[in-house]
């Protein structure tokens, strides 16, 4: 089986090139993350005031801020704050949106409405602002990012893998495994899960974007990263103060960088679903 | 018009049936608020260096000592009279304030969604009827990076350009340059009031304030409504009835317009619900990037400086907000297509 999808995946991206180019860049993305503070040409925080305010040259190929640090080092060094958060949220989102929706999808009746209900009032607020809030009243700190992130992004899972396996609870192999004595939550683990998960993983690809979106919006407005941490929301709140004055590089290159990522991220979900979806398949 | 009876009862059901969704919001907001880690009784206290005495005294004061059921009571009691307590930053009631700096917000963000629709549905109608084309391709080019940038970041690059590179903009804070008076209030919002006193100039400098962060914000969400409308756009184009106003040779105008648009507008005004919300969030972003002295800024600032009222107050009206809209969403889906009232 694995051996036709990976075959059928390497068909698509030879006839769909902007999803290989994706791919390529959410595979650079991830080793930024990893082996960044290693290959940057500056300390990301050290001030370097006789620099301050330099446009882009060949020293510093995103120029400096006001404080004269680099903000191509800054960049860089940023990846890995802000994968993480992006990725930590929206795994623990997959994760528990998954096991609640596949249950209240198998079970349907009490907890299923229950549920229900809880996931209409959450998407009652606009979720931005219910993430402001809940940074608000949980703390400032780059936990309560994950965690807001991680929570507006739930409802959408929870109603994903309950419409799943709604459909699938009563379906041959599914009354085969309860037939032969497995236990409901055994039925909903070992059976249910693993057949939406691949639907699930696109979505979470095309979440990530957003999840990076969301981040770097809180800690725009000053929520969780604080100064002087490198991160790319922050670094354009900074690099704010001086836009009107023409310093557009301080702003200018962590949004595009937060453009590429999100578009990465986008184009490959875009492409996974290409892959995934049973009618694309010949 | 015979169904007009009919609809409007069956608008009253709906908005019954939406009271569960914003009790549920009610109920919500007070335990983000009360219940997580985080003492409001600190946070009302004179600073962080305040007395245990003092703490105390304010907690009696604020009901903290009560059972917390009794306090969700005591709460709704205050929301239900209008009261949600009192701002610390501008020590004015919390209602007061969020009336003040409502219609600048509002301004700006219908302002932002006429902007989105405008251009966001001619798009995507030319990139359906010329599918396939460069027009298309440029389409959905735009689409996938327009949600691609933040709007914190276009704001900023839109300021670089129009207010530092070009100079056509004015000074991108506030609502109103300095040398302009305000106008009469009467509604708020500052377009209508100058144009209600007759006051052109005063009119053009609210508009030229206006314009970057509509804008700003538009940009953001034309691109889901691009993509929806060409996407069912096509459907609809390639529908049976297309094809039998094509055969009796109705005008091309008359077709695209009377026929293909009227059905593909349906999954657009599902769309633009969804939007609203999203338009909702971004408000806080532009609100930042451009001084707008609206209710999100309001917040923000509460939020940064710990004055948690103000912040429970806009999360309140928010939502309250968007159970509006989305009544207001289905409604007009239900005058556009009446088969969705009858179920």
């Amino acid at each position: 089986m694995t051996g036709t999808t990976l075959r059928h995946a390497a068909w698509i991206l030879r006839g769909n090139p902007l999803t290989a180019i994706a791919a390529a860049g959410v595979v650079l993305l991830i080793l930024i993350a990893v082996f960044g503070p290693q290959i940057v040409p500056y300390d990301p925080i050290a001030s370097n005031v006789s620099q301050a305010l330099m446009p882009p040259s060949a020293a510093h190929l995103a120029g400096t801020d006001q404080l004269g640090r680099d903000t191509f080092s800054r960049l860089i060094v940023a990846t890995r704050l802000d994968l993480v958060i992006a990725v930590s949220a929206v795994g623990i989102s997959f994760v528990l949106g998954a096991v609640i929706g596949a249950f209240c999808g198998y079970s349907g009746g009490r907890l299923d409405r229950t549920v229900g209900r809880f996931v209409d009032v959450m998407m009652a607020f606009p979720l931005f602002v219910l993430a402001m809030a809940m940074v608000a009243a949980l703390g400032n700190r780059v936990e309560n990012i994950v965690i807001a992130t991680a929570v507006i992004n739930l409802p959408f899972y929870i109603r994903f893998a309950r419409a799943e396996v709604n459909i699938r609870r009563n379906v041959g192999w599914v009354e085969a495994a309860r037939a032969s004595g497995e236990s409901h939550i055994s039925v909903v683990l070992r059976f249910l899960l693993p057949n939406v998960l691949p639907a699930m993983a696109v979505q979470m690809s095309l979440n990530l974007g957003w999840a990076i979106l969301n981040a770097a919006g809180l800690s725009f407005i000053g929520l969780g990263v604080k100064p002087p941490t490198p991160e790319w929301g922050i670094m354009v709140a900074e690099g704010a103060r001086f836009i009107s004055t023409g310093r557009w590089w301080l702003v200018a290159f962590p949004g595009l960088a937060l453009m590429l990522a999100v578009l990465c991220f986008n184009l490959l979900g875009d492409g996974m679903r290409d892959i995934l979806d049973p009618r694309m398949r010949t | 018009m015979k169904s007009f009876g009919a609809t409007m009862i069956w608008a009253g059901r709906r908005f019954l049936s939406s009271m569960p969704a914003l009790f549920g919001v009610l109920v919500f907001t007070f335990l983000l608020m009360r219940v997580l880690p985080g003492d409001p009784a600190v946070f009302f206290a004179s600073g962080p260096n305040a007395g245990k005495e003092e703490i105390a005294v304010i907690r009696k004061q604020m009901g903290l000592d009560k059972p917390v059921p009794t306090q969700l009571l005591l709460y709704l009691y205050d929301v239900g009279r209008g009261n949600l307590g009192r701002s610390i930053m501008t020590g004015q009631p919390v209602t007061t304030d969020l009336r003040d700096r409502l219609p600048a917000s509002l301004e700006l963000t219908f302002t932002a969604l006429l902007i989105a629709l405008v251009s966001a549905i001619p798009l995507g109608v030319v990139a359906a009827l010329k599918s396939g084309s460069v027009i298309d391709h440029g389409v959905r080019l735009f689409c996938a990076l327009g949600v691609c940038v933040p709007t914190f970041v276009s704001g900023l690059l839109l300021i670089y350009v129009f207010y530092y590179l070009l100079g056509v903009a004015p000074d991108p804070t506030g609502r109103l340059d300095v040398f302009t008076s305000l106008p009469p209030p009467r509604t708020g919002f500052l377009m209508i009031d100058f144009a209600l006193a007759g006051d052109i100039d005063g009119w053009w400098a609210a508009f030229r304030q206006l314009i970057l962060p509509a804008v700003t914000m538009a940009l953001f969400v034309i691109a889901p409504l691009a993509r929806i409308t060409r996407a069912s756009m096509l459907v609809s184009l390639g529908s049976d009835f297309v094809r039998t106003a094509r055969s009796v040779g109705l005008s091309w105008w008359r077709i695209v317009v009377t026929y293909a648009l009227r059905n593909a507008v349906l999954p657009v005004i599902t769309i633009a619900g969804i939007v609203f919300s999203t338009m909702l969030g971004a408000n806080v972003l532009v609100e930042k990037v451009y001084s707008w002295p609206g209710v999100a800024s309001y917040a923000l600032d509460a939020l940064l400086s710990s004055d948690y009222a103000p912040v429970q107050g806009f999360v309140l009206l928010m939502a309250s907000v968007f159970v509006a809209v989305n009544l207001l969403v289905d409604i007009l889906y239900g005058i556009a297509d009446p088969r969705a009232s009858m179920g």
